[in-house]
């Protein structure tokens, strides 16, 4: 399943595309919001792990706007909900993600990215 | 005891191009059980799977630590990727399963944020060009043709190690004694400084097979 933990993860890995090649933009998405259990622990420990400016504007291009720009210093419950919800319950079925640089597409089909690339095309 | 992941909505179908699960990965959930405990004390947050297939293995991994860390598995195979989704929702464990070749896409963001790596892969020996036609066809021979010394596709992985594990993080490895494992081991420990032990080994039919974690 490709949910924006995962998309915060995936950058393009086209044979010479190695700058500007993150985050993926998200292109004619299928989302569902599945409810998963809330770890804060889990989200907190995630946070320094995370492309904050890639993970706002993916939520943002999936319309949930409950990100603050910048990532708040102080961390309380209703932040961590809200960011447990972006994380880990929006589930992307269909659509495409598409390399800001090279324009690569990799599509999404059954919630699964297909990220290989075409022998040519493997660096 | 864990119990082992239900795999009963995978049909014949399905394992004519997805490896069904055999000793190798009965071995692997063996050695990741005794390790239970040791695993959720070391509070991993991402834990990345190589050729996942059914997904016997990583819907394993996500029971033992269930939200507590984001399991993602990758596969070239995508019949293997959505059988692993499968797995995944028939086990309740959430899985991010990947089609993708060993770890590419994953590279920059993952770098040293692996906490646990587990890789059962393609170990048994044959000739070269079959470990690319098997790879590239990116069908079931991808999931055991492991051309010389059955190490091809293991030897992409173990050069990666360096920059893929955080830390604090752990390697599980499937090996047979053709590998060669105390060769690997010392490979591993004069290159790149990884410490490693055979954490199961056992006999099943013809092959001898091995178990090992490797650690910073």
């Amino acid at each position: 399943m490709v949910r924006l933990i995962t998309h915060n993860l995936l950058a393009c890995h086209a044979k010479g595309c190695t700058s500007n090649n993150f985050p993926l933009k998200l292109q004619d998405v299928a989302i569902e919001v599945r409810e998963a259990e809330f770890n804060p622990d889990f989200v907190r420990g995630f946070l320094p792990r995370l492309e904050w400016k890639a993970l706002v504007q993916a939520a943002r291009e999936l319309g949930d706007t409950s990100l603050p720009e910048e990532m708040p210093e102080m961390v309380d419950d209703g932040f961590l909900k809200n960011l447990h919800h972006v994380l880990l319950e929006i589930h992307i079925d269909e659509g495409a993600m598409i390399c800001p640089n090279c324009g690569h597409t990799y599509p999404i089909s059954n919630g699964i990215p297909n990220m290989l690339l075409a022998e040519h095309e493997i660096g | 005891m864990i119990p082992t992941p239900d795999l009963s909505h995978l049909k014949r179908a399905d394992y004519e191009h997805v490896y069904e699960p055999a000793e190798d990965t009965f071995i692997l959930l063996d050695a990741l059980e005794e390790d239970a405990s040791a695993l959720l004390e070391a509070k991993p947050l991402v834990c990345l799977e190589i050729g996942s297939g059914s997904g016997c293995v990583s819907s394993f991994v996500g029971s033992i630590l269930g939200s507590s860390c984001l399991c993602i598995s990758t596969d070239i195979n995508h019949h293997a990727a959505l059988a692993t989704l499968r797995t995944g929702s028939q086990n309740k464990t959430a899985i991010d399963s990947v089609i993708a070749n060993l770890t590419s896409p994953l590279r920059t963001r993952l770098r040293h944020n692996i906490d646990l790596l587990v890789f059962n892969p393609p170990y048994v020996p044959t000739v070269d060009e079959e470990v690319c036609d098997a790879q590239g066809g990116r069908n079931i021979e991808g999931s055991w043709a492991g051309g010389k010394d059955g190490m091809q596709v293991t030897d992409m992985v173990l050069d990666q190690l360096d920059d893929l594990l955080s830390p604090q993080g752990r390697f599980y490895l499937v090996a047979v004694k053709e590998n060669d494992v105390p060769g690997i081991q010392g490979r591993m420990l004069n290159r790149y400084g990884f410490q490693s032990e055979v954490v199961l080994q056992r006999r099943a039919g013809r092959e001898h097979l091995y178990v090992v974690r490797f650690v910073r």
